[in-house]
């Protein structure tokens, strides 16, 4: 269980820089998400973090030891950090026992220490030891590389996308038993993706890198609720963006007055008024609500057990997209009553 | 948690080919491409059966009498001692530079990479006759020994860099970050991904050895080749070369046998997915500089000396060499001119004789047409001097109005690079995908049309690039022709042979330079057109390669 410390790290490829002074603090057994779009930067922070580049300004602490700065450059093999790579990179001339035990004394890979705990820790059964990497599936051999990173007992683990080349039901899966592999070996983690429901789900915190600049480091809920810029928003989840104004740390729009995130420090002024989709909630023509708006259903793509509207306002030409169970879906066309919970976020213009 | 994972298959890594369901290999070939399909494997049997024939028609008490002699052991000891060092040497040296120029900063390291496979095109016999003429001293094993090895250690730089480049960067950087250091690195995790590339072209390389000829006999080292010729030379069609033929050829399959397993075997490849970093490359620091020089002294000895040696000579009057002659310019051109029509024939042959095979192995895979695949690598395994000698045997007993005639020297050709050729001809009817075609009919054209527009621009290049590759091994061929060419006619390799044996250096050089710079030439432009896959196959020409 190790703490990480990184301040104004650089780096820059042929003269492009990709990382722009990056700080960040990771606490003793924590998760941190590393989240960002492709080309962000994030597999670069990765891998300098793990020493597989050299940063070109900044530091980077572990409990306090110094593994890179000005003049040092603590080689990968010394830094002690555990690594999974993406798609695990399985050695494949090495049987699973092997490639687990790989990173131990030459004396305890002969005694194949702690091997057992390790296939348990990460959820395989003993007997896929002797195996070859290529009779396991995706999701297994994940695992695998999780405990292979795990075996030296590192302080520190980095995941570089572990989950991304995997399919849609084996993610979820493999994903909560990587989660549970860690906490029980109390590793501080690091997970790069750019799954924005995988950061939040498994991250203790999220830090969002955003061309090369950590733009905003929250625990998941208060990233999703309060993103400092609308685009972070559009990129966390699906937005509702709307013109309006902030009034008495309330903000006017046309889905009507409504309270703001953290209110009070916001001045009054023009703003863009951001909400999530399901904050709108989609009511029958008839339903009698105070303050909720009419308005007509434009589109209706439905997805099993929900379905994703387009409603215009009646008043206004403004559309906004609402969700609503599966059962619920309204037919096209039809006369709904729009009600919004919640605060919602602003951004000054 | 254990349900979900018992459930979960355990997916086999897929081995050999997927069945294209779209492919026609359930309808049944057609005939007449099974019959030409069949003509080039079974033209590279027949030497090996006539020599096993002739071999055969000793009794055994005369076979024995004729191999249990202590010229035979001594063969043997000398051709196994060759084989096996200049074979350790160069997986060490074509491992090591593969490694240098792919994994670390060394300075000019592109051009290193060049430089490195650029003695494929040098012939053997041309290097020897470099070195010979430096020193006589070179002569015997040490000579053979520096000859042989910066002949054929680009054999296995080849593929062992393209391993390097294939490897996933993931593993070496996993191996980092639990501990490894450079080296251990290497020997724990790159060493054995390269096994597969490293075993193959080492059996390759063993197998080029075995079969050297012309630069063994310049150097005055005796192996079973340089034997069987004198057998030749003083019996012409005596049995005698035919009993120390079959040892050879027994010592080439064994090695052939060992390629083809390990080819067999090799399932260290990644399944590849996605985008691809490049691989880290290692801080020499320090080093950076004793390495490069270290590049510098091998390039010395694997170009510098040939290239410096034919420069000199040239410069040379045909009486400063130890047997003084002159340079006569027709003869230049004329030889000049049966190389290039010798080669350009020969590359036409058997381009159109790999053709059949190949279309049949794209497009009715199965049993059938892998077996005719893996006869025709069998050439791989039988040296040009046996395959020219059998053919000599062949022509006196049952063809003698095609004896002295160029037919049967093109046969030979055709015979030795039959391999060569359908590694690339292959590889081009693949590019052209039978879906391709199918989407061309499909569009309203005709089979005519549908070859002209779709087939021919998508698999021309490499047709193109196996032509080119079967010119320069002929151009630069020495055993056949000087068995098999017609009286009268010289090649420019029969006559650096020629004049080399007489210890004529500067006679030679013309020569020398000439077929060195068409070799070069001819490489470049290939190495330019088709790219570094096309050099690639030609270094190892898998027998069932994908």
């Amino acid at each position: 269980m190790s703490t990480l410390r990184i301040s104004s790290l650089q780096k820059s490829f042929d003269g492009n820089p990709v990382l722009h002074g990056i700080d960040l603090s990771v606490k003793a057994g924590s998760l941190v998400a590393l989240l960002g779009p492709s080309g962000s930067g994030k597999t670069t922070l990765l891998r300098v973090l793990c020493g597989f580049e050299r940063a070109d300004a900044g530091t980077i602490e572990i409990d306090g030891r110094r593994v890179a700065g000005p003049e040092l450059h603590l080689a990968a093999e010394r830094r002690r950090i555990g690594y999974v790579p993406q798609e695990g990179a399985l050695f494949p001339h090495l049987t699973v026992a092997e490639n687990i035990v790989f990173g131990l004394p030459r004396a305890q890979r002969r005694a194949r220490h702690r091997l057992a705990e390790l296939l348990e820790l990460v959820g395989l059964p003993e007997s896929y030891a002797m195996r070859a990497p290529q009779q396991l599936s995706g999701g297994q051999q994940q695992r695998v590389a999780l405990a292979r990173a795990l075996a030296p007992s590192p302080g520190l683990v980095m995941l570089d996308e572990p989950f991304s080349s995997l399919d849609a039901a084996l993610r979820v899966e493999t994903r909560e038993a990587v989660a549970r592999a860690l906490a029980a070996a109390g590793a501080t983690a690091v997970l790069v993706t750019h799954d924005q429901a995988e950061a939040l789900s498994l991250g203790d915190e999220v830090a969002v890198l955003w061309g090369g600049r950590l733009l905003q480091t929250a625990a998941p809920q208060a990233l999703y609720q309060r993103p400092v810029t609308a685009a972070l928003a559009a990129f966390i989840g699906e937005s509702v963006l709307l013109p309006g104004h902030v009034v008495d740390a309330r903000a006017q729009c046309v889905l009507g007055t409504l309270p703001v995130v953290d209110g009070a420090h916001h001045p009054d002024g023009p703003v863009d008024v951001m909400l999530r989709p399901e904050q709108i909630e989609v009511l029958p023509e008839a339903a009698p609500r105070e303050g909720a708006l009419d308005a007509l259903v434009r589109d209706i793509t439905f997805q099993g057990q929900d379905a994703a509207l387009t409603l215009q306002l009646i008043d206004s030409e403004t559309t906004v997209r609402a969700r609503v169970p599966g059962y619920r879906t309204p037919r096209h066309g039809e006369r709904v009553r729009l009600a919004v919970g919640g605060a919602v976020s602003v951004y000054p213009r | 948690m254990s349900e979900a994972i018992t459930t979960a298959p355990a997916t086999q890594a897929p081995t050999g080919r997927a069945p294209n369901p779209g492919a026609r290999s359930r309808r049944s070939t057609p005939r007449a491409l099974l019959a030409a399909a069949l003509a080039g494997p079974l033209l590279v049997l027949l030497p090996l059966a006539l020599t096993f024939r002739r071999a055969l028609s000793f009794g055994f008490a005369d076979a024995a009498d004729l191999l249990f002699r202590p010229l035979v052991g001594e063969l043997l000891v000398n051709t196994l001692t060759i084989t096996v060092s200049a074979t350790l040497a160069a997986a060490v040296l074509g491992t090591a530079v593969a490694w240098f120029v792919e994994r670390t900063d060394v300075p000019g390291r592109r051009v290193f990479a060049l430089l490195a496979a650029a003695p494929l095109a040098m012939p053997a016999f041309v290097t020897s006759y470099a070195w010979v003429s430096l020193s006589l001293d070179l002569q015997d094993f040490c000579g053979a020994f520096i000859v042989i090895t910066s002949a054929y250690f680009p054999l296995v730089y080849l593929p062992v860099a393209a391993a390097l480049r294939g490897l996933d960067p993931a593993l070496e950087e996993t191996a980092r970050s639990l501990g490894c250091n450079r080296w251990s690195t290497f020997a724990r995790v790159v060493l054995p991904q390269l096994r597969p590339a490293l075993l193959g072209s080492m059996l390759l390389v063993a197998l080029g050895v075995l079969s050297e000829f012309g630069a063994f006999q310049l150097l005055r080292f005796r192996t079973f080749t340089t034997e069987i010729y004198a057998e030749y030379r003083t019996s012409f069609d005596g049995g005698g070369a035919s009993l120390l033929a079959c040892v050879l050829i027994v010592l080439c399959l064994v090695c052939l046998a060992f390629e083809f397993r390990v080819r067999g075997r090799a399932r260290y490849e990644r399944v590849d997915r996605g985008t691809r970093r490049a691989a880290v490359r290692h801080a020499l620091g320090r080093w950076r500089w004793p390495v490069a020089a270290g590049f510098v002294a091998l390039n010395a000895a694997t170009l510098g000396v040939p290239l410096g040696m034919i420069g000199y000579w040239l410069t040379q009057p045909g009486a400063a060499a130890i047997t003084p002659a002159d340079v006569s310019p027709e003869l230049l051109f004329s030889t000049t001119f049966a190389s290039l029509r010798l080669g350009l024939a020969a590359a036409v042959v058997t381009t159109l004789l790999a053709l059949p095979l190949a279309y049949l192995l794209v497009r009715y895979p199965g049993r059938l047409a892998t077996l005719l695949e893996r006869t025709t690598f069998v050439a791989q395994g039988v040296p040009g001097l046996v395959i020219a000698l059998a053919i000599v045997s062949l022509a006196v007993r049952a063809l003698m109005p095609l004896y002295q005639g160029t037919t049967l020297l093109i046969v030979a050709y055709a015979i030795l690079f039959l391999p060569l050729a359908l590694v690339s001809v292959r590889a081009a009817l693949l590019q052209a995908q039978q879906r391709l075609e199918e989407t061309a009919r499909a569009l309203g054209l005709g089979w005519f049309e549908t070859l002209r527009r779709v087939v021919l621009p998508l698999a021309g290049p490499g047709l193109g690039a196996a032509a080119a590759m079967v010119f320069i091994a002929v151009v630069t061929e020495l055993n056949a022709t000087l068995l098999l060419s017609p009286i009268g006619t010289h090649t420019l390799a029969t006559q650096v042979w020629t004049d080399t044996s007489t210890l004529a250096f500067a006679a030679a050089a013309p020569y020398a330079a000439l077929l060195t710079a068409l070799s070069l030439a001819a490489s470049g432009l290939l190495f330019t057109f088709a790219g570094k896959s096309a050099l690639a196959a030609h270094s190892a020409a898998p027998p069932d390669g994908s």
